[in-house]
């Protein structure tokens, strides 16, 4: 097994920060708008950007959630089951601007699944994509991202994953390649 | 925690691990909240089709369970005996293959007779969920009693649960037995001694005649029906003498020294087991016990159906 170094901690850093200030030139203070994470590791990277949005804005209101993609996914009774996550929205989403987060973008199919939740919650006036890491080129579904931290290219063979100081002891993005 | 039922079908508590149920009752956890949200529909079950197949009369369970499958996105048949051609005299065995024919991949089995699911599954190649089978299992609703009492509470573990009434016919006795054991509640049955099997020992669960004894003993008491249709013979004189030794009314209720909470698997026959006042009042979880049936239902078919591709 090959591992190749993304993101250190402190890319990782100025990466979450450069996000929050592209996010705060589309929504100002955010009072029309709410950031919600993808269960199970998008809600790592939105409560990151949360935390640092509300350091920028010096505000307490910025609207966090998690939504869970399970019952929505596409590969049900194809694969192993996979257990539901909380989803956890406590706002109306109704005429809101919401920007979806997940750590890292590759097919596309948990963002479809993650679209069709969040319409559950009824009309969203806009939806916006986040991504920490885009893989590029293996999309198989027309999705694309608004917001990206970091673009790699690569092969279905190769892995990314992220770790979080939260639960991994340190922020970093890795490239693994299986042999 | 396990991801997958260890079993291929639900025909009873019995044959579930503490595992399994804790796995159905976390799973109903998250059904709960979509049965929150203001679409109340998911597409997981959009290819599967389910026949409910009802042998015996049915309101809460059938609408339960029908209700459960379409919030899935399931295609839903209904059968019901009395308008079909099991009165022309079609065995169990043909009724069934013929509407499997018609590629069915989930059957939902009330039937008078107990044993009758897991003879189904026996005998053919579908996933059998058991809705009660005479006087033997009902597995959904002491599951959803179960997840009830862990609503209220936080856990089921260490509780003290009475189950008051007629317990010799009752399925639901004999499925919240099993589903409370194998959660650690501690099990009291209550009733006429007429009414309470003879095999009731074997169970582990302890027996009192005295209403007012096992309320004071309990956290939780689940009031059962007496089921006329099954009384083939006089097991108590008179359902008046019955509701003066076993009904539950305000006065006795008030008289407790603990706050006890009061469930009911329905129908009620309001007067005889409960009056009014106890099946509307706030110690009551009634109304939640139906509320969580579907919840619990959906969990159930969501992780029956993983493996039916």
């Amino acid at each position: 097994m090959q591992k190749r170094l993304l993101l250190n901690s402190k890319h990782f850093e100025i990466t979450i920060s450069r996000l929050c200030y592209q996010l705060i030139e589309n929504h100002n203070d955010f009072s029309q708008s709410a950031l919600i994470g993808l269960q199970p590791r998008g809600v790592f990277v939105a409560r990151r950007i949360h935390r640092r949005l509300s350091e920028i804005l010096n505000s307490e209101k910025i609207l966090i959630g998690d939504l869970d993609i399970t019952f929505h996914r596409d590969d049900y009774r194809r694969r192993d089951i996979i257990l539901p996550s909380e989803t956890k929205l406590n706002f109306s989403v109704d005429d809101r601007k919401v920007i979806l987060i997940d750590d890292v973008l590759y097919t596309g199919r948990t963002i479809r699944a993650g679209m069709d939740a969040l319409l559950d919650f009824v009309r969203a006036k806009k939806i916006e994509l986040l991504t920490l890491v885009d893989r590029r080129y293996s999309r198989h579904l027309p999705i694309e991202p608004d917001y990206i931290g970091i673009q790699v290219d690569t092969i279905l063979s190769e892995k990314v994953k992220v770790y979080w100081k939260e639960t991994d002891g340190e922020d970093a993005a890795w490239l693994i390649t299986e042999k | 925690m396990i991801s997958r039922l260890s079993s291929k079908h639900l025909l009873g508590i019995k044959g579930l691990s503490k595992e399994d149920i804790e796995l159905i009752l976390s799973t109903a956890d998250n059904f709960k909240d979509v049965l929150n949200r203001p679409v109340k529909k998911i597409p997981s079950l959009r290819d599967v089709t389910i026949a409910n197949l009802f042998f015996e009369n049915s309101t809460r369970t059938r609408l339960s369970f029908e209700l459960a499958e379409r919030r899935l996105s399931a295609d839903v048949v209904n059968f019901a005996a009395s308008s079909s051609s099991v009165s022309k005299g079609e065995t169990l065995i043909d009724t069934v293959k013929n509407i499997l024919a018609m590629k069915v991949d989930i059957v939902v089995m009330r039937h008078p007779n107990p044993g009758a699911a897991v003879f189904l599954a026996k005998h053919i190649d579908s996933k059998i969920i058991n809705a009660g089978d005479g006087a033997h299992e009902h597995p959904t609703q002491a599951l959803l009693d179960a997840y009830s009492i862990r609503e209220k509470f936080g856990e089921v573990k260490n509780k003290r649960v009475v189950i008051v009434g007629d317990i010799l016919h009752s399925r639901v006795a004999l499925s919240n037995i099993f589903c409370l054991q194998k959660l650690g509640a501690e099990v009291m049955v209550c009733g006429p001694t007429t009414l309470i099997p003879k095999y009731i020992s074997s169970l582990n669960v302890k027996v009192e005649h005295n209403l007012r004894k096992a309320l004071e003993w309990c956290d939780i008491a689940n009031m059962l029906r007496i089921q006329l249709e099954r009384q083939d013979t006089k097991n108590f004189p008179s359902i008046r003498e019955y509701t003066m030794m076993y009904g539950l009314n305000m006065e006795m209720l008030r008289s407790l020294k603990n706050k006890i909470t009061i469930m009911h698997p329905g129908p009620i026959n309001r007067g005889v087991e409960i009056t009014s006042e106890v099946a509307d009042s706030d110690q009551s979880i009634i109304l939640n016990q139906v509320e969580n049936g579907v919840a619990i239902r959906m969990a159930v078919l969501y992780l029956l159906a993983a493996d039916t591709y």
